[in-house]
């Protein structure tokens, strides 16, 4: 049956048909909707993992174990999960394991642009990358094929437009292979010096059978072009920019696995062209290959290592004309994400900002605490980060320093990473205070459920993590909770933290207010008699709040009545009352 | 046939998916090579979105570039305003007149344009700009502005009503139907 598939869900159906039967992923975009359509297949056991190392760990322990597995991350996840990565290059399989991993060019939702190319390389694991749906269903089951075929794992790169494209795909039906026996084998899968030295030169022998693989395979193929004056080697979304922007005007060598690449192929290809041309976005991974070939090439000096490319892009630098429309002279504003109106978290940046703190923040929602007005965070750099650098700062800083800098990190990105530099800050002992934002949920990536909401992906009630207990355990004497919304109670529970002379964890709790559980008291009613047009109010960044004739507006289509911009009018012009 | 190209923008939350997903639908039981490219994530939250939405005989790219767009179907003023170079020459913006001020205007520190409606007419572009947020109330839920939209889309799409109508029913819940239904039809003969 044709039907209109996200490359996401293409590849979800393609794990499906090919007979995995187990997942464990962390969400991440642009990867989550893999996990989160997979685990609709009643057949497939699928779960949330705390992070993306435990995940791999995981699904490689069903794979040992015979049945076909898998595990998604985006492409910083696959940092986290580096390092099963690399000693699974070396122990190999037992039933078929696949790693996808999404990029993230244009960094439309992530905190870099690293290109995933080169994790395949470094590991010595096979790489897939279809350009779209229908590829992406095909190459998820072809993976399962080259993974049992050369006792491999293999990475399915995928990247924003091939994750988050509709396109067409054709559905196949479910084919269970028979689980496989586990067998013990140490030499195979103990990786202590005197076996991983035997296993290397077989991770090499592997490599080099896959290059052969690569030179007769289909997913490398040529497309003829009735121009020979440029030969053009392409892979992922940018085939499809390619084909889009030429058509079939000059010769392709679109390249399906990109990891390890063909030799003989390429140059046969190269000699058939007057030049040979490599449109990739990021880095320039192909073009190093053709250069280690010994092939005059041109790519990055034509096509930006930054951000993502197109198909006027591919025109404008062969080129061709490319003519855009027209623009209106006026300035048209910035819209750039904000957080939502009754977001738990502004209440509590609205506090930290009042008390002019050095915020050490993370990954989520509540990086969107760096914007205007709020400018409450002063670092966001990876997965926990808040938290362990919250220990080195404090040390390296006076005491009186030290009580005014807290880090900030969300109750999922806590279990994921945080949890470990929590244990460096009892155990090495800084007066640290971190600042659990607990919203019940895993909320930029679309609300996924993690071990501290209890529930699991398929929605199963099941055992929740106590935080308090665990921040406890860990050894923090000092925890205590707090309501995001109550904003006099959060300015004296952080400042008494940080007075104290130990380490504290403050856990500020109130379920997202996107979340359907949530009952909202209803819109805020704004009384212009009372407003003075003090503007208090505005500096929260409320997305329902503006000001009309300089006067407080409430917009009822987004206020829930957090009654948060209430708290900070002197004049009462801002109730409940009235307006619900 | 040529590629046919339709660029939904609007607000993250404004239910463009929906629309996106509609008319993906339509298109596919119609026969057609279809290509729709959303955005998740981090720009959901209230920011600016685009979802491309293309079809015809082979289509490649799933996503539209400056000077490609026959139609861009815009949720809010600023939107359409902010995408007009991707707008062929001569190309539709069919725009819900609503205004929904940014972080920067609200914290003052930009101005939302006045008259945009006129200022895009004066472009090389068909503009129809009309209050769709009144008609989405008028039919039962403010929510429902996709639909009106979706509606007026109809207007200048060569597909039939019973086409409409089992893309509808195949993209929103059934208890809100009725609900999707009456908002299409508002937008259709508004």
């Amino acid at each position: 049956m044709k039907t209109l598939m996200l490359g996401n869900e293409a590849v979800a159906r393609g794990l499906y048909e090919a007979g995995c039967s187990f997942v464990s992923s962390y969400p991440g975009t642009p990867s989550t909707e893999i996990t989160e359509c997979v685990a609709k297949y009643e057949e497939v056991y699928a779960e949330w993992a705390p992070n993306e190392k435990v995940a791999l760990e995981a699904a490689f322990g069903a794979s040992l174990a015979g049945k076909r597995s898998f595990c998604a991350m985006k492409h910083v996840g696959l940092n986290v999960a580096a390092d099963p990565l690399f000693t699974i290059s070396y122990t190999g399989v037992n039933a078929g394991l696949i790693i996808g991993v999404a990029d993230d060019a244009g960094m439309h939702s992530s905190q870099n642009e690293q290109d995933s190319r080169h994790y395949a390389k470094s590991s010595k694991i096979p790489m897939l990358e279809p350009s779209d749906s229908a590829e992406g269903l095909a190459f998820a089951k072809l993976a399962y094929e080259l993974s049992e075929k050369f006792d491999t794992a293999v990475l399915l790169k995928m990247c924003t437009r091939v994750s988050h494209s509709q396109s067409v795909v054709e559905t196949g039906e479910r084919q269970v292979p028979a689980q496989k026996k586990y067998e013990k084998n140490p030499a195979k899968y103990i990786m202590m010096p005197a076996y991983a030295k035997k296993k290397h030169p077989l991770v090499e022998e592997r490599t080099k059978a896959l290059t052969e693989w690569a030179e007769t395979t289909e997913i490398n193929r040529i497309e003829p072009g009735e121009k020979k004056t440029y030969g053009i080697i392409t892979s992922s979304t940018c085939y499809q920019y390619v084909k889009e922007a030429l058509g079939d005007t000059y010769p392709v060598l679109k390249l399906g696995m990109i990891w390890p690449m063909p030799e003989k192929k390429i140059k046969d290809f190269a000699a058939t062209v007057e030049k040979l041309i490599v449109v990739e976005e990021l880095d320039g991974f192909i073009e190093a290959h053709c250069r280690n070939l010994g092939l005059a090439v041109s790519g990055k000096e034509l096509f930006s290592g930054i951000g993502e490319l197109s198909q006027n892009i591919v025109k404008e630098k062969l080129g061709q004309a490319v003519k855009a429309g027209e623009t209106l002279s006026e300035e048209i504003p910035a819209r750039p994400p904000v957080m939502c109106a009754g977001c738990p978290h502004r209440s509590l940046f609205y506090v930290l900002k009042k008390l002019n703190l050095t915020v050490l923040g993370d990954i989520g929602c509540y990086t969107l605490g760096a914007v205007a007005p709020l400018n409450a965070i002063d670092t966001t750099v990876c997965m926990g980060a808040s938290v362990s650098g919250l220990h080195g700062f404090v040390k390296a800083q006076d005491e009186e320093a030290a009580g005014r800098t807290v880090a900030v990190i969300g109750d999922s990105t806590f279990i994921h990473s945080g949890v470990t530099g929590l244990i460096n800050i009892a155990y090495n002992e800084s007066n640290s205070t971190v600042i659990i934002l607990d919203n019940s949920i895993t909320g930029m990536t679309g609300h996924q459920q993690n071990p501290t909401t209890g529930y699991n992906l398929k929605g199963d009630p099941c055992t929740k993590i106590d935080l308090e207990s665990l921040c406890h355990a860990v050894g923090i004497k000092r925890v205590r909770v707090v309501d995001p919304y109550d904003m006099e109670a959060c300015q004296t529970a952080i400042k008494e933290e940080l007075a104290a002379m130990e380490p504290s964890v403050i856990i500020s709790r109130r379920p997202c207010a996107l979340l359907k559980y949530v009952k909202h008291p209803g819109p805020i009613c704004a009384d212009p008699e009372k407003c003075k047009g003090c503007k208090a109010c505005m500096n929260i960044g409320c997305p329902a709040i503006s000001m009309e004739n300089g006067k407080v507006k409430i917009d009822n289509t987004l206020c829930v009545g957090c009654g948060v911009c209430g708290q900070l009018c002197k004049f009462g012009a801002l109730s409940a009352e009235g307006g619900r | 046939m040529e590629t046919k190209n339709i660029m939904i923008v609007g607000v993250g939350g404004q239910g463009t998916l929906l629309a996106s997903k509609l008319l993906g639908r339509l298109l596919l039981t119609k026969g057609y090579d279809v290509k729709v490219s959303e955005v998740h994530g981090m720009s959901q939250r209230g920011g600016s979105v685009v979802t491309y939405v293309r079809w015809g005989d082979r289509v490649c790219s799933p996503i539209i570039d400056k000077g490609q767009a026959d139609c861009i179907l815009s949720f809010e003023l600023l939107e359409a305003a902010r995408y007009t170079d991707f707008l062929k020459p001569g190309g539709r913006i069919i725009v819900n007149s609503q205004q929904i001020n940014p972080m920067p205007v609200i914290a003052g520190a930009a101005v939302y344009p006045e008259n945009l409606a006129e200022k895009m007419s004066a472009l090389d572009a068909q503009v129809d700009a009309f209050d769709a947020l009144t008609l989405a109330e008028a039919a039962g839920s403010s929510k429902a502005v996709n639909l009106v939209l979706m509606g007026r889309l109809a207007k200048h799409f060569d597909f039939t009503d019973e086409e409409w109508m089992d893309a509808i029913e195949h993209s929103v819940p059934p208890k809100f139907l009725e609900m999707n239904k009456k908002a299409f039809e508002s937008g259709k003969n508004a």
